[in-house]
């Protein structure tokens, strides 16, 4: 449940399209519940996640950032998501470093099959995200229209 | 600027019962570029399809948003609809506002409030679309076809009449696979071998079919109509071009005490064999675990007895490499391992046999020439008891597995029926959890072994077996009579779950075709696209999907074909435009991308370039070969320099969507 009702948390999650979008998909045509704070975006592979996404995300006021992909071994560009594991330990380490707390972003590997992992992840990273509060780090206000 | 449609589909009241429709279409009418925007009940119908085409002519549209479905199920169609309408087709962007919204929320204005954010994401990104034209792919008109059972073989002759050469490569000696074990088919009681045998013969004679038995994929490269694969056929050390199969060799071996798998080692066979005497090809293979020649040195009587000359103790194992257009996965199953079931007493008492081992009991050409006899003594079995579910549909799956097997309940009546036709003096007892036989003729063969042959079904669960003084002691319940039951069995047989062949899992890793959680591969749609792997080029056959019965296998079989065969028939292929395109002005030529390539679409030419005070410079720069891109992105993310991008998913795309989504 929402410590802060006030507080409206913006998760991006980028997905695969091979495995985690299909596994989001089938969580849908499953009818299982998570946040509408979770949105979307479909990339080809975890590895076509550039760290400047992440970052960019956090300046324009995410609170979150969660990226899934195919099970090692399973990707469907063979290894893909070996690349894209090695790049985010590295940028979750630095984003540490400048303040935003590790559990803010997270990798999680969801094959096409797992649609109640998808739905039971973006749950748990919805309720942390809750419980961390809004993200104030890096986040550059004059990018907000308001 | 764009001149962008938005298009808010209904989906009857997939999307409308708890998406304000209406609402989502006027809010993104308002966004910049955005100069027509509507809803429709069904989008994808033939009518929804022509108001995005008319829309299109009309407000001479260079963008198309569609808020609809996941892109996994319609994209293809939208953008072939806009690609009618003279649009480029890459010109094209979904909104899921329907699994990945309306589905997974019930609160109509947040719903409503998500979905307006998905669409103006796909907005911002039509904003930087750029129109994309596909290149073309030849295509190798050569199918490989991996694992000689009932369904490779029937996927390879319909694939071959068809007028395609295709390669079979089967692990084992001889094609024929699990079907060459079983005595008789249900629900007709008609002969396995009668039916499968002329269709392994058919397969060996056919002109457009090479069988590549005793051999096994090794490395699988490149995609859908130009694969090259890697097999190896592992050293038989008997010439197959020499031999006649006359199985001299075979009744001269020395090397006696081999536990023969053929028979699930109910009986021995030599070190050189046949597997079985309607082997295909028939041609005898030397065991190199067993052989005293292969081992020590010392031996050489098959050599000495082949009158053809046929044995070769240097033989070694040969590597083919091929060009194939489509490959079909056939690898079918294997029953599950029975050791954690120790309540049965498998491994206790050899009068537990699983239920194919009881196939061989009873084939007329296994150890026992077809008399059902005990393993242990070899007397004549008088009360047999039938254990259904060993390892299917276990909660939680501690040990067995969480699926139905689908087909135990029938091969148990078709045993529990033969049993008592052939011998009218046995008691047979079936303890079952249900009896599930859907199909064509099935429940009637089922409710004949129970009401004609007077086979005891009871429902209940077996507890355990014990074995005492010769006998099987079975304890179990009966739940519909709500008692204990004790039964002094000759024999019990359990009907183990299957699971895919274990070589399944390696082979998909190398196949990048994917597969859930019990190994059994994925299909492209669970519906629509049954026989395709998500993977373009990459087809399912048999078993390897998920358990199945022999009819189905092979209808699958032929569904595997046809889909095959529709490939092949295509001079070329269209790529996907989708690929990494470096900026040469910015490529330092460091080779950062080429390292993480895969597929090895990246290659550097010496450029030359402008200077100043008009020198010319040479320079190393990046290049992609479009045809072998695949478009996964990870030399975009590895370029220093940021000179790499991917078409469709560009660098600009995604930072617009992440703006989109967190304004």
């Amino acid at each position: 449940m929402p410590v802060n009702q006030e507080f409206k948390p913006t998760i991006v999650a980028f997905c695969c399209n091979w495995c985690s979008y299909a596994g989001a998909d089938l969580s849908g045509t499953n009818r299982l519940q998570y946040p509408a704070n979770v949105k979307i975006i479909r990339i080809p592979c975890s590895c076509r996640l550039n760290p400047m996404f992440v970052l960019r995300a956090f300046q324009r006021g995410a609170d979150g950032v969660i990226l899934c992909g195919c099970h090692p071994g399973d990707c469907h560009y063979t290894t893909g998501n070996y690349y894209a594991r090695r790049r985010m330990t590295l940028l979750f380490s630095l984003l540490d470093y400048l303040g935003i707390e590790k559990e803010r972003t997270r990798v999680e590997w969801v094959s096409a099959a797992e649609g109640a992992k998808f739905a039971a992840t973006m749950n748990d990273f919805c309720q942390t995200i809750y419980n961390l509060g809004p993200n104030r780090r890096l986040e550059d206000l004059r990018c907000k229209s308001e | 600027m764009q001149r962008i449609g938005v298009f808010v589909c209904w989906c009857g009241s997939n999307i409308a019962a708890t998406v304000d429709v209406k609402q989502v279409a006027e809010a993104l009418g308002k966004e910049p570029g955005v100069v027509f925007s509507t809803d429709y009940q069904y989008m994808c119908s033939q009518s929804g399809q022509e108001m995005i085409q008319e829309a299109i002519r009309e407000h001479r549209l260079t963008g198309v948003v569609i808020c609809s479905c996941s892109p996994r199920m319609h994209e293809a169609t939208f953008r072939k609809t806009c690609q009618k309408a003279g649009l480029n087709p890459y010109m094209v962007e979904i909104a899921n506002i329907r699994e990945q919204c309306s589905w997974i929320h019930k609160d109509k204005i947040t719903a409503t409030e998500k979905a307006v954010i998905l669409g103006r994401a796909a907005i911002a990104k039509v904003h930087l679309n750029a129109p994309l034209t596909a290149g073309t792919s030849p295509v190798v008109k050569r199918a490989l076809v991996i694992g000689g059972g009932i369904a490779g073989i029937q996927t390879a002759l319909d694939i071959a009449d068809a007028g395609f050469p295709v390669d079979i490569v089967e692990k084992k000696p001889t094609i024929g696979g699990k079907m060459t074990q079983i005595d008789k088919t249900f629900p007709t009681l008609d002969c396995a071998a009668c039916i499968l045998t002329p269709k392994m013969v058919d397969a060996a004679q056919n002109e457009n079919i090479d069988i590549i038995s005793y051999a096994q994929v090794e490395k699988v490269q490149g995609f859908v109509g130009n694969f090259s694969v890697t097999i190896r056929k592992k050293a038989r050390y008997v010439d197959e071009t020499k031999c006649t199969g006359c199985g001299l060799c075979t009744e001269k071996c020395p090397q006696k005490k081999i536990p023969n798998e053929f028979n699930l080692g109910l009986d021995n066979r030599r070190a050189i064999y046949i597997p079985f005497a309607q082997a295909t090809p028939k041609v005898a293979t030397i065991d190199p675990n067993y052989c005293t020649m292969l081992k020590t040195g010392k031996c050489g009587v098959c050599s000495k007895v082949c009158t053809a000359g046929a044995i070769n103790y240097k033989q070694e194992d040969e590597i083919i490499t091929r060009e194939y257009g489509a490959i079909v996965v056939a690898t079918g199953f294997e029953p599950i391992s029975m050791e954690p079931f120790d309540e049965f007493a498998y491994s206790q008492s050899p009068d537990v046999v699983t239920s194919l081992e009881l196939e061989r009991l009873m084939n007329a050409a296994g150890p026992t020439g077809g008399t059902l006899l005990r393993p242990s003594d070899g007397a004549h079995p008088h009360t047999l008891v039938f254990v259904q579910c060993v390892g299917s549909r276990c909660d939680g799956a501690q040990k067995g597995k969480s699926y139905c097997s689908k087909i135990c309940c029938m091969y148990t009546a078709k045993h529990a029926m033969l049993i008592r036709e052939k011998y009218p003096d046995t008691e047979v007892y079936v303890f079952y959890i249900d009896v599930r036989t859907p199909g064509k003729n099935f429940d009637e063969f089922y409710r004949r072994a129970v009401e004609e042959y007077g086979v005891h079904y009871i429902k209940g669960m077996v507890g355990k077996v014990t074995p005492q003084d010769g006998k099987l002691k079975v304890q179990a319940s009966d739940l519909l009579g709500g008692r204990q039951m004790h039964i002094d069995a000759d024999m019990v047989v359990l009907a183990a779950a299957i699971e895919p062949d274990k070589s399944a899992r390696p082979l998909a890793t190398m196949l990048t075709a994917s597969m859930d959680t019990n190994d059994f591969f994925t299909e492209a749609h669970p519906k629509l696209r049954p026989v395709e792997s998500p993977t373009a080029g990459i087809f399912l056959s048999g078993a390897c999907q998920g358990p199945k019965d022999i009819p189905e296998t092979v209808a699958q079989a032929g569904a595997a074909a046809s889909k095959v065969i529709g490939l092949l028939s295509k001079n070329s292929l269209t790529c996907n435009p989708c690929t990494a395109k470096p900026d040469e002005l910015m490529c330092n030529g460091c080779s950062s991308c080429e390292k993480v390539c895969p597929y090895g679409a990246i290659t550097y030419v010496d450029k030359p370039f402008r200077g100043p005070n008009r020198t010319t410079l040479t320079r190393r720069v990046a290049q992609v070969n479009p045809a072998v891109c695949q478009g996964c992105g990870a030399c975009t993310v590895a370029c220093p320099s940021g000179a790499m991008d991917l078409q469709g998913f560009s660098n600009k795309q995604i930072l617009a969507e992440v703006d989109a989504i967190c304004r």
